[in-house]
């Protein structure tokens, strides 16, 4: 699972069978500290997450299905699965 | 998934049989403000996509499970839906909206607009401001 942040959401009406009523959201990674780490990707919504949410992320089809519960959505791969309240880390200093 | 914009089509004759019947577009990955990120790739169309459309693709595995013709096969990418908006907000660096009205450049969001008109099937497309 990864940390991102939510930055746009995404709206579709001609779209695969499989991601008929997801809502699409469009997730920045982020390192451990809140800062933006990669590149954004598509990610479709199980927990009613809204832009400038932090969110955790899982990028792995079994993981998605499930975070979807629809088990035969076979074309999902990318799922939010939670909102991050907060992150405490160790300070390196 | 990932956005992207599609840029061509690619035709083949002589191709494997899980090909059969797929129509193969050739597609620029987009980053978040639309802006071309990274090499085009070829990927087969679920979505009834065409040129100029901003299309979202997936890639892996679960591209390869779209295809229609059975899931065992080579597909590296297969395009998932056809974008109609992107509402951002830059949560990063303070508020500014962008939508895939922005596309690229003016230019290519009359071609998208274009594009869109003529193939519209729904009524849902097309409409509203965002593009």
């Amino acid at each position: 699972m990864i940390l991102g942040q939510v930055v746009a959401s995404v709206v579709s009406t001609e779209k695969h069978a499989h991601y008929k009523g997801l809502k699409l959201l469009m997730v920045q990674p982020l390192d451990a500290r809140g800062q933006p780490k990669g590149k954004p990707l598509l990610a479709v919504d199980g927990v009613q997450a809204g832009i400038g949410d932090r969110v955790i992320l899982v990028d792995e089809g079994g993981s998605a299905r499930a975070v979807i519960g629809d088990e035969s959505a076979v074309t999902v791969r990318t799922a939010i699965c939670g909102i991050v309240d907060r992150v405490d880390i160790e300070d390196e200093e | 998934m990932k956005l992207g914009k599609v840029i061509g089509r690619v035709v083949s004759t002589k191709k494997l049989e899980c090909y059969e019947g797929l129509k193969l577009l050739l597609v620029q990955p987009l980053d978040e403000h639309l802006n071309s990120a990274g090499s085009p790739i070829v990927a087969y169309d679920t979505a009834r996509s065409g040129e100029g459309d901003i299309v979202f693709f997936e890639s892996g595995k679960e591209a390869a499970q779209a295809n229609p013709n059975g899931w065992f096969n080579p597909g590296d990418a297969a395009i998932i839906g056809v974008v109609d908006a992107v509402n951002a907000v830059n949560a990063v660096n303070a508020g500014d909206a962008v939508n895939a009205g922005d596309a690229v450049n003016a230019g290519d969001a009359e071609d998208v607009r274009g594009a869109r008109g003529s193939r519209d099937v729904h009524g849902a497309r097309g409409e509203g401001g965002a593009l």
